[in-house]
């Protein structure tokens, strides 16, 4: 009774709430209205729903917090317990690789482009990862750098005639370069601030590249980037596709293999070291600047290198590509994922990639279900779809018999240490 | 025209701007001094006040009202609404996350921010449309006829007043210091039996009314307006409150007329295609030199 009041009050207010914006259409010049009073009725019916999920999320928030925070629930021990076993988790990497390895054959070509963006954003996506999920610093103009590197291939390769494979490792020391040097004046700046420097940054390199008109082409962008050759041979249209899948499933496999050493190596400690508690980490004496900046230097690399890969993808880049909407996508897929665990982010980049352009009825409410994710995940659900796993000891009273073993429980960021007053 | 008269224009044309800064910018350093949150959302509840007044302005204008009626009217409705709004916003977005790492509000204000624009472009249109000017219009005495106009007037006096106003409100009322108290310390404040949920709610609601204010202002000035317009606003008075000082009341106001001059100086002087750059450039530099800004002070990190 108390919550049907609940709801009803929240319906009611949101009805309110939403009122001029969902049902009344101005239209200034004709001086013309339109009263949409169906959607106030859809506004209302939804909201009265919806509450009811919102609490019963809620609940389970709170019952969550309440419990032993080491208690993960039976049926996700289940579930581990049947990935962990050796046979089945073989199994379904290799079945996975297969699929993946033949996809192009399997699929036709529109299929195969849609795949190749997402291959890209999880590029995208796991280098953020670094620079977000695992040293928790908030970029939100990452797509700077990959502005850089496909501007970088795109212009070297219109005045110098240089190729693909010439600029990509080209591409990524410009990256890493760009990254070390805007990062070093503003990683002294605390975590919020930072956020909004790299915004402004972001937002300059796209001003720069749409008013520089004699050294970008402005607006109009550049066209006919050419696709990655292979030592000179020539494939035909469908060819040529199908080879740019393989070069860029290559580079994600690349990227996933320095991404997962780099996270258990002594630095990729660091930095999750530094994302729970700058001051403690300090204390230990691990330089917070250069590990920031390594950070935030590897995680440009990757995005510089994503975006050669765009420019020859597309064959046409302009300024519209690199707006924030994108650095706010890619943190999207990072957090929709799950803040520092690969196979999240990889997930992340699938779901938020594919989904749209399967479901085209929907396209346009895209970003706005991109926001409502952000702002639920952080509420509900802050580790993300997949929990990111953190190798630590720790004694467990209930299990003392077996001792104090390694237990992988993912205590990332979600529940981290707090903010300091 | 002689370069002095270039002069002056430029001049009140970055007060004008300056004033509008600083009233947004008061919201982003309200909230940020009692939660210390950089509330993205902040720059849509700007647009969505606009929007609100368009809107009504829209529909008593088809009923026939005289201009100052319409002005009357729109312009408490588009203060209720914009409040609303960020009050509820408070409510799902920020309130839960109260108790979380620092990273998660951040993330879940951007994402506010976000569907804010969408929910408008989606429930509206993606185009620019055209708003009525609803500032009144009075003749100038003759010698400054010529290098500022009347809405620019009506804009600087109403941010004036505005702003002492919620000086003295913060200054003299008992809620004022409840607000302070709360800045100062929010478990003490806690202790001493101020509500600081109440406290919290209040200034979201301030911050947004103020920058309703300014939204319906500035619209009415430039005379169009869409979904996007509070992403850059909402950037370039973030950019004012943290020029000034982030959480100093006085800093944001001197702030955004620092960021308003700065761009007419930057634009009449220089080259009008990089304006937004002058502004995040300024803000990048105040950054990098100084992060406390003009009048903040520069607080140590405690363990």
């Amino acid at each position: 009774m108390q919550g049907l009041k609940k709801s009803l009050l929240t319906a009611v207010w949101f009805m309110f709430l939403t009122f001029p914006i969902m049902v009344i259409r101005v239209n200034t010049i004709e001086k013309t209205i339109v009263w949409r009073w169906e959607n106030l009725a859809l506004v209302g019916i939804s909201v009265f729903l919806l509450s009811y999920v919102w609490r019963f999320l809620m609940s389970r928030r709170e019952r969550g917090n309440k419990q032993n925070a080491f208690a993960t629930d039976d049926r996700a021990q289940a579930f581990r317990a049947l990935i962990e076993d050796r046979r089945i988790r073989y199994s379904l990497i290799a079945a996975f690789a297969i699929f993946v390895g033949v996809f192009p054959f399997l699929f036709s070509m529109y299929q195969v482009n849609i795949m190749i963006s997402a291959l890209i954003y999880i590029m995208l996506g796991l280098g953020l990862n670094i620079v977000v999920g695992l040293a928790g610093l908030l970029d939100l103009g990452f797509v700077a750098f990959y502005a850089v590197g496909a501007y970088a291939y795109a212009l070297l390769n219109l005045h110098f005639g240089l190729g693909f494979w010439a600029v990509l490792p080209m591409a990524a020391v410009l990256g890493a370069f760009v990254g070390i040097l805007l990062g070093f004046p503003v990683l002294r700046l605390r975590g919020d601030y930072l956020a909004i420097v790299t915004l402004g940054f972001g937002e300059i390199i796209r001003l720069v590249l749409e008013n520089w008109g004699t050294f970008t082409r402005g607006p109009s962008g550049i066209s006919n980037i050419p696709r990655p050759d292979l030592f000179g041979l020539e494939f035909g249209l469908q060819g040529r596709i199908i080879y740019m899948y393989y070069v860029v499933l290559a580079l994600v496999l690349f990227t996933i293999a320095v991404v997962t050493r780099l996270k258990y190596s002594r630095i990729g400690r660091a930095w999750m070291a530094l994302r729970e508690d700058e001051i403690a980490c300090q204390a230990m004496g691990i330089d917070k600047t250069q590990t920031k900046l390594m950070a935030f230097s590897l995680g440009a690399t990757w995005a510089a290198m994503a975006g050669v890969v765009f420019a020859a993808k597309t064959s046409f880049i302009n300024p519209a590509s690199f707006t924030f909407l994108e650095s706010a996508m890619i943190l999207s897929i990072v957090v929709l994922g799950g803040m520092g665990s690969t196979v999240g982010v990889i997930l992340g980049a699938l779901i938020l990639i594919l989904l749209p352009e399967y479901l085209r009825a929907f396209a346009e409410y895209r970003m706005i279900v991109f926001g409502a994710i952000m702002v639920l995940f952080m509420v509900f659900r802050p580790q993300g779809l997949i929990r990111d796993r953190r190798l630590k000891r720790r004694f467990h009273p209930a299990e003392s018999s077996k001792g104090a073993e390694a237990v992988p429980t993912g205590e990332g960021m979600a529940r981290g240490a707090g903010s300091h007053g | 025209m002689g370069r002095m008269e270039y002069f002056l224009e430029i001049f009140f044309g970055g007060l004008t701007r300056g004033s509008i800064y600083a009233l947004i910018a008061l919201g982003y350093t309200m909230v940020y001094g009692i939660i210390q949150l950089i509330n993205f959302a902040h720059g849509e509840i700007y647009m969505i006040g606009a929007f609100t007044a368009l809107i009504v302005a829209g529909v008593l204008g088809s009923l026939g009202m005289p201009g100052y009626a319409i002005l009357l009217l729109t312009l408490p409705i588009a203060v209720i609404y914009a409040s609303a709004y960020g009050f509820t916003v408070e409510k799902i977005a920020y309130k839960p996350l109260r108790s979380a790492p620092r990273l998660s509000p951040l993330i879940s204000a951007i994402g506010m921010s976000i569907f804010l624009q969408n929910y408008i472009l989606l429930a509206q249109t993606a185009d620019f449309l055209p708003f009525p000017n609803l500032l009144p219009y009075f003749d100038l005495p003759d010698f400054v006829g010529g290098i500022l106009t009347s809405s620019e007037v009506t804009i600087v006096i109403t941010a004036a007043l505005v702003m002492a106003g919620l000086t003295s409100f913060i200054k003299f009322t008992r809620m004022g210091k409840a607000m302070r108290a709360t800045a100062q310390n929010q478990r003490m404040a806690m202790l001493v039996g101020v509500n600081v949920d109440q406290v919290i709610s209040l200034t979201f609601i301030i911050g947004s009314a103020l920058a309703a204010i300014g939204g319906v202002l500035i619209a009415s000035h430039i005379g169009q307006i869409n979904f996007y317009i509070g992403f850059i606003a909402g950037i370039k008075a973030f950019t004012a409150a943290v020029l000034g000082g982030i959480g100093s009341v006085p800093g944001a106001m001197l702030g955004g007329l620092v960021l308003g001059w700065t761009e007419s100086f930057a634009t009449g002087y220089v080259s009008s295609d990089y304006e937004d750059v002058f502004a995040f450039a300024l803000l990048v530099l105040i950054l990098i030199f100084r992060p406390a800004g003009i009048l903040g002070k520069a607080d140590s990190q405690k363990v």
